[in-house]
């Protein structure tokens, strides 16, 4: 037996060392003065798809916006997509700090938002959060990471809050009402915050059940049925888009017409394809979330663009959000005059933005890397698209109340 | 024992072994970062394609739940951490026997019952669902809300309670593998592994001789399912977030097995060869993608499906066996 | 509990579950014949589905009307794959037919999403939302409407299985192969008709699906597995198997919503897999391989 290596064997063995070489990274990137990198990382395919395409539309749009607003945005942005899993979200963030990313922005999912915010911790590479509500993330003592993005309490906490506004503003006080969430990371951290916080607000209804369904649902007629079975004068929901399609389709086959239907701050109701899809039925669902401010003259500017750039899309919250993360970034990079993370992030604690596109008070991070000044509005759904109707200083419409019946429509 | 191990392997497949793993033990100061990373990706599904390739390899017996010993494996170890601070190298062996004795169940119930081929792949895909949507509903791990690790900075590496950089989870990790592969060769040398053999190709002849064939598959069983159990610890410290969504899916459980199938089923060294293989596919192509201007989302994948279609259709048994041939390397990796 | 309740959550139980049927009937005539396990089953369902709302959108065909090109279209896909790529398979181990399949699902979901993009589609016809009112129930004209199709359609096939020459033929084969072949049956051809018709009835079944639920690229998978666990508790290859999994399936979620928690009710249909897989392998009404 030779004991004397083939050219074969070599070869073999200077493909597995180029192999191991391979994955070396071809240009490491030092931070350095110049334009601004900000990398991008959304679900773009698997099953969150449709949302992390939304968010990139608002970060793609900012660049160009913010300039408009003459604001110098000396930016690059670098995609990616995390394909709706956890480690690809990971190899992906590692991968555009390789490739020089000096911020992330992303990343619609929670679980996915946690994995690239270890990533950028360890690596010092600031990241900022545009939508992603599990509390947990920002409770892990993170000096890189933020969020401008409610979390599940907060959320819950407006919510119910302008529960009580509604019902003031209406005269529709309902007794009993039945919550329906979507039993997924979203779904029950929001659950959560109910059962914990509704006993402090003091509502003047009572939860007489709570169903809770799978993510995967494709069909709810047990779930309404169980619903309208209860008599509840509310139906409070929170879901997902295509569930929430589900149930508002199955409420009206059953006639199911709770005279409230209010979410306490979830996606569903406000979404594009929410309306195409229900049209005349899709109209005075009630969504307490956090909203673009239409008032704001920067709103107005960043949804002419978008209607320019996406004629059949819905502008909504994702877009918002994210395109304030990216005037997040480049306001840090136009005040640390830098690319460092360090200094990026000591930039963006300090953050103070009053003039922006959401809802609620000045852009700020507090220690923790929360933006802890998002309000919540309540938006109703009339004329087939969503209106913000409180509160009333912001509102675009009337508020309209109670539901009405779903046979009864023209 | 070590004669054992290295019996009737080419002496020159040794040193090409003793090479990679050199260039592995190198890799962390030559790779950077992103390359690390992608390193831990490639041994992690090398490992538990290793460990599934015992139960389908081995002894012939087809899972396509195996991220149900996974799930386990990541939350009996994350949840004994978070809740009574029981460090991981203890909870690991709680976590491998739970994993073990879910494999037993599964395994017994099949077996006695004479369940084989598709309809056991099958009950394993829905013992996993059942488990999914299990703990979903299980408050004590926080449900379907996830459950998280707390994170540590990364200034020191605490090995024993496997909290620190990357480097240091790449070396672990490393160290599991090559031990997997060692232990794994071990098996296939022994008695138990002709006797795998013989159930695998010929069960009724098998049992004809002698061999206890329902003792020999519920061992597979549960070695392949205390294996994967590691691979689920190992994914609760890295990631340090769990949700029942990602780590029971069914897609999880085809992304483990696609790897040691690629690679050469029954193999030693398939396994490691398919992972690295789809590993960096995965990331070459996307990177080809984007170099070439694709950003359309699903294009990637859609490569990467024709990619496997290929390999399938003109390398029955995986790249590994021909390999192996053309490299002279003998038939025992 | 009010009586009704449970009356109408049953009745819709079993209406859904025939539609599960008609889904899960063509997974179940190509294992019965072909020996193979469709592992891109519900990605072929979601091809029709989408078949079924360009030809809405684009021509305002309804998709009960359009199930029948769309049956069609399907029979060409799938006898194209049998004939093509898996034809080569059928002697090679079940590991290596599921990554095959599994290669080609995931090819047609991410073609899908290329094509499609990942929004929802649906079709919205004007009857969609209807209801029938029987005495205190309502029920769901759609779901009406897809049962009674789902047990024409399986009456059809097993009326050509059992009358017609080349459903005998087929029939032949998938008793005994060999024995096919020495009476001279041409086993290739006959395997992809099979595969052929098998596609049909998912065609069908995704057609109408659409007025059901709303399509994604990504709802393939979730069908692929619904499907299993009903071919598998009818008895793979059996055709009124097939129905009947699918209305124990569809009666049993019902239930369990009902009487527990709906996010759960997934549990025990997998679970009934369980029991059937243990006590009676072959399936309810299958045959003992």
């Amino acid at each position: 037996m030779s004991t004397k290596l083939t050219r074969r064997q070599f070869a073999a063995t200077a493909a597995g060392a180029a192999l191991v070489a391979g994955t070396a990274p071809f240009n490491i990137v030092k931070a350095q003065t110049g334009a601004l990198k900000i990398g991008s990382i959304h679900p773009r395919s698997g099953f969150q798809a449709q949302l992390g395409i939304a968010c990139q539309r608002g970060i793609d749009l900012a660049p160009r916006v913010l300039k408009q607003l003459g604001i110098n945005a000396n930016v690059e942005i670098m995609n990616a997509d995390t394909e709706s899993n956890v480690d690809v979200a990971r190899a992906r963030a590692e991968k555009l700090i390789n490739d020089g990313a000096n911020v992330l922005i992303g990343a619609f999912d929670s679980g996915q938002s946690a994995a690239i915010a270890q990533v950028a911790e360890q690596k010092g590479v600031p990241y900022i959060i545009n939508v992603a509500a599990a509390p947990q993330i920002t409770e892990q003592g993170y000096k890189f990471v933020f969020r401008n993005f409610p979390t599940a309490p907060m959320l819950v906490g407006d919510g119910l809050n302008l529960m009580k506004g509604v019902f003031e503003k209406s005269g529709i006080t309902p007794k009993t009402a039945v919550f329906m969430h979507v039993n997924d990371t979203f779904g029950q951290s929001m659950a959560g915050a109910i059962k914990a916080m509704a006993p402090r607000f003091n509502l003047p209804f009572q939860i007489v059940d709570t169903i809770a369904y799978d993510p995967q649902a494709k069909d709810l007629s047990v779930e309404i049925a169980k619903a309208k079975a209860t008599g509840a004068e509310m139906l409070m929901p929170v879901t997902r888009l295509n569930d929430a399609i589900l149930m508002i389709r199955e409420m009206v086959k059953q006639r199911w017409e709770p005279q409230i239907v209010m979410s306490p701050g979830a996606p569903g109701f406000y979404e594009g394809q929410f309306y195409k899809t229900l049209g005349k039925f899709s109209n005075y669902l009630l969504t307490n979330v956090p909203w673009y401010n239409p008032r704001s003259s920067i709103t107005q500017k960043l949804l002419d663009e978008f209607t320019k750039s996406y004629k059949n899309e819905l502008f909504e919250l994702n877009v918002g959000f994210s395109f304030e993360a990216v005037m997040v970034a480049v306001n840090a990079h136009n005040a640390a005059k830098s690319t460092a993370g360090a200094a990026l992030a000591d930039a963006i604690r300090k953050t103070n933005i009053t003039d922006h596109v959401m809802a609620g008070g000045a852009l700020q991070f507090n220690e923790k890397g929360q933006n802890v000044n998002i309000k919540s509005v309540t938006l109703q759904n009339l004329d087939q698209r969503p209106k913000v109707v409180l509160p009333l200083d912001i509102a675009e419409d009337n508020l309209t109340l109670p539901l009405p019946s779903w046979t009864k429509r023209s | 024992m070590i004669a054992r191990l290295i019996e009737g392997v080419p002496q020159r497949a040794l040193i090409l072994l003793g090479l990679l793993l050199a260039a592995m033990l190198a890799a962390p100061l030559l790779v950077g970062d992103y390359g690390l990373s992608v390193l831990i990706l490639v041994l992690y599904f090398a490992y538990t394609g290793q460990a599934w390739n015992v139960m389908m390899g081995f002894a012939g017996q087809l899972s396509l739940g195996h991220s149900l010993y996974v799930g386990i494996g990541a939350y009996a170890a994350a949840a004994l951490y978070v809740h009574f601070g029981i460090g991981p190298w203890l909870g690991v062996w709680i976590a491998i026997l739970l994993s073990m004795s879910a494999g037993l169940v599964i395994g017994f119930l099949a077996f006695r019952f004479g369940i084989g081929g598709v309809y056991f792949a099958l009950l394993t895909i829905a013992f996993a669902e059942f488990t999914r949507v299990g703990f979903d509903h299980f408050t004590w791990v926080n449900g379907s809300g996830g459950f998280f690790l707390p994170v540590a900075q990364y200034s020191i590496n605490d090995p024993l309670n496997l909290r620190g950089s990357p480097t240091m989870f790449y070396y672990i990790l490393l160290g599991i593998t090559v031990l997997a592969f060692l232990f794994c060769r071990w098996l296939l040398t022994g008695r138990i592994g002709y006797y795998w053999l013989a159930i695998r190709e010929e069960p009724e002849a098998a049992q004809t001789l002698g061999i206890n064939v329902f003792r020999y598959k519920m061992i597979a069983v549960a070695i392949s399912a205390g294996m994967t159990a590691l691979s689920g610890v190992f994914f609760a410290f890295y990631y340090n977030n769990l949700f029942p969504e990602q780590i029971f899916s069914m897609n999880r459980s085809i992304e483990l097995i696609l790897g040691p199938i690629i690679g050469g089923i029954g193999s030693l060294f398939g396994p490691i060869l398919g992972a690295v293989v789809l590993t960096l596919l995965a990331e070459g192509l996307t990177d080809i993608m984007a170099a070439l201007g694709y950003e359309l989302p699903g294009v990637k994948l859609v490569f990467y499906g024709l990619c496997l279609l290929v390999v399938v259709m003109y390398l029955p048994n995986g790249i590994w066996p021909p390999l192996r041939k053309w490299l002279g390397l003998g038939e025992r990796l | 509990m009010p009586i009704d309740l449970i009356v109408t959550v049953a009745v819709q139980g079993i209406l859904t579950g025939l539609v599960y049927g008609l889904m899960a009937l063509g997974l179940s005539v190509i294992f019965g014949v072909v020996r193979v396990v469709n592992f891109a089953h519900g990605e072929m369902m979601t091809i029709a589905s989408y078949a079924a709302i360009v030809a809405f959108g684009a021509w305002n065909i309804d998709p009960l009307v359009s199930m029948i090109p769309i049956a069609v279209l399907l029979f060409a896909l799938g006898y194209a794959m049998q004939a093509a790529l898996i034809n080569p398979f059928i002697n090679r181990p079940e590991h290596s037919q599921f990554i095959l399949l599994a290669a080609v699902a995931i090819i047609m979901v991410n073609g899908l999403l290329m094509i499609f993009g990942p929004d929802a589609r649906n079709v919205l016809v004007d009857y969609a939302l209807d209801s029938i009112e029987v005495g205190p129930l309502l029920i769901d004209k759609v779901r009406v409407i897809t049962a009674t199709l789902a047990l024409a359609i399986t009456a059809g096939l097993f009326a050509f299985f059992k009358l017609s020459r080349i459903g005998k033929a087929i029939r032949a084969c998938a008793d005994n192969h060999m024995g096919a072949l020495v009476v001279g049956l041409n086993v290739k051809r006959l395997y992809a008709l099979t595969f052929g018709i098998g596609s049909a009835c998912v065609g069908a079944a995704g057609a109408m699906m659409t007025l059901l639920i709303d399509t994604t690229p990504n709802v393939g998978p979730v069908f692929t597995l619904q499907a299993f666990v009903i071919v598998i508790i009818g008895g793979l290859g059996s055709m009124p198997g097939a129905l009947l999994g699918g209305v124990l399936i569809g009666l049993t979620e019902a239930m369990a919503g009902l009487f527990f928690a709906p996010s759960a009710k997934t549990m025990f249909g997998v679970a009934i897999l369980i029991l059937v897989l243990l006590f009676r392998p072959q399936g309810l009404l299958g045959r003992k391989a």
